[in-house]
């Protein structure tokens, strides 16, 4: 392998580990203050690639204000979706919020399929991702350099909302102690909202990016890196978002590495995160950035 | 200022409140007494409306308040600091304090509010970068008094503030709730140190299996046989 494919293997890397980890960051950040994990996040992911889709051939919009708009209504219907699935079952075993997540996933899987069609569909891509760089040879896609970009961009101001804002400092408390928070004044049905609306809407993102390095749409496109970003979170430790951000790095370099340098096992790439999965689930339950258990004094 | 009338409180499928009545008139400290599981937290968790399962009247300043969530209590002028203090260990002893400020928006009003807890609070300054875990259990402690007051409360109401404490720190706690009262707030007061708490009320509640089973001053219960042979060792 010469340099220059091995900067190309490190940008799809990017790419690639940049989109897991957008959607990882949703499943945590519900999950920390909620111990849920909802199923449903898979298919936000879906959604907002379709939106993106629909904006275009429907409302004629420019690629932009698809994908703006496309995360605003995939955000909303997070929101909703923990409203009426997630909140009746709030007092309820924890296991009830659970099954009702993945009844949401099958829901909105089947609803995708009624009204947007199982028949695969092409993704408009700006030309300006498409056109390759090249430079000292080295061919350089636009696209690997934009998608890290954008998710970067994405999950500073993740990190500006959730580190220097009263809202995120509410967050930060709910995911400790419910009750606490609730005496200290904190709305806490609000602030779940709005966990539910910021990870939605970064899954939605990733979802629209997802499309345009693999431009097909389907209604089961959210299954699969669903679940790899749920590895992804589990590896990084559930409930951390840096976790989420280096688990979701993580995973698109050791996906795209292996195929690069055992071409022989390309078939089995999907299996990678789940080996993975299981190790960790067997050797560091808490992942790589989970709180240790240990009793308060 | 807080009237309680006949409140029932179910919790966990017991029948921890059994219709109780009190009074806390403005600018006292009020405590309630009594044994584990006498109800004692039941009946400020149903005040500061984390209990939805309850009958009877919380009145607070002539409105009726027992079907108010805890976020309009709180905004209503009522605090509570739980029973273990429970401050946000991994958050910094500033975020502590600004999360107690969380139903306010006055920015002005709440860093002079800050500035005075500090000013109470010295060792609370000193540490005001650090996390709330780092801190001892007697800083813990004044940690989660502060914070209770960041949320500018005319009503403090305190769950077990001397539990697990060294004397010299119960008596530092003590202390600080006189200092508060000073100030003009009016302190609902939960306690096992009996006598002490007893010292510091001007009004005081005995509480046994979810009833009231005696009430009157501080000092005339100090005094009383029952409460001596129950709660003060005799």
């Amino acid at each position: 392998m010469n340099s220059a494919m091995f900067i190309q293997h490190m940008l799809n890397s990017l790419t690639l580990g940049s989109l897991y980890a957008l959607v990882a960051i949703g499943y945590t950040m519900v999950y920390g203050i909620l111990r849920l994990i909802n199923f449903a996040h898979s298919e936000m992911f879906m959604l907002g690639a379709y939106f993106v889709f629909w904006g275009i051939t429907l409302g004629q919009l420019p690629w932009p204000v698809a994908m703006a708009l496309a995360i605003a209504v995939t955000a909303s219907l997070g929101v909703l979706v923990d409203q009426v699935a997630y909140r009746p079952l709030r007092d309820a075993p924890r296991i009830s919020a659970l099954i009702s997540s993945i009844g949401v996933s099958f829901f909105l899987q089947n609803v995708a399929i009624v009204f947007f069609q199982a028949i695969p569909r092409e993704v408009y891509r700006p030309q300006w991702l498409e056109d390759p760089i090249i430079t000292h040879g080295v061919r350089i896609l636009p696209l690997t350099l934009f998608v890290p970009f954008l998710s970067l961009l994405f999950m500073l101001v993740l990190l500006w909302i959730v580190y220097r804002t009263k809202a995120g400092l509410g967050m930060r408390a709910i995911s400790k102690d419910i009750e606490t928070s609730y005496l200290m004044g904190v709305p806490v049905n609000r602030i779940i909202a709005l966990t539910f609306g910021i990870g939605t809407a970064l899954a939605a993102a990733s979802g629209i990016m997802w499309a345009l390095r693999y431009p097909q749409l389907q209604p089961m496109m959210g299954t699969i890196p669903g679940f790899k970003a749920f590895i992804a979170a589990v590896f990084g430790g559930i409930g951390s978002i840096p976790g989420a951000v280096i688990g979701g790095l993580a995973l698109g370099f050791i996906e795209i590495m292996t195929v690069a340098f055992f071409p022989d096992l390309a078939g089995y790439r999907d299996a990678f995160a789940f080996v993975l999965l299981i190790m960790v689930l067997m050797f560091k339950p808490t992942g790589l950035m989970g709180e240790r258990l240990e009793d308060k004094v | 200022m807080l009237e309680i009338r006949d409140l029932h409180v179910h919790y966990g499928g017991i029948h921890a409140l059994k219709g109780i009545s009190l009074d806390v008139p403005k600018g006292s400290v009020v405590t309630l007494i009594g044994a584990n599981g006498a109800g004692k937290s039941s009946t400020l968790r149903a005040i500061a409306g984390l209990l939805k399962n309850k009958r009877g009247h919380i009145s607070w300043k002539g409105t009726d308040i027992s079907g108010k969530t805890p976020v309009d209590i709180v905004k209503a002028g009522i605090v509570m600091s739980p029973e273990g203090r429970r401050i946000f260990a991994h958050l910094t002893v500033l975020e502590n304090l600004q999360l107690g400020a969380y139903s306010r928006s006055d920015k002005a009003a709440i860093a002079k509010d800050m500035d005075w807890v500090f000013e109470l609070f010295p060792r609370l300054s000193e540490r005001r970068n650090q996390k709330g875990g780092t801190l001892s259990g007697g800083e813990q402690q004044m940690l989660a008094v502060a914070r209770a007051l960041m949320s500018a409360p005319e009503l403090v109401m305190l769950d077990e503030p001397s539990l697990g404490l060294a004397p010299l720190l119960v008596k530092e706690v003590f202390s600080i709730i006189r200092m508060i009262n000073d100030r003009g707030m009016t302190v609902l007061l939960v306690e096992q140190n009996a006598y002490a708490a007893l010292k510091v009320a001007h009004q005081a509640y005995v509480l046994e299996t979810g009833t009231i089973t005696l009430s009157g001053t501080g000092e005339s219960l100090i005094a009383d046989a029952r409460v001596r042979e129950a709660y003060l060792g005799g």
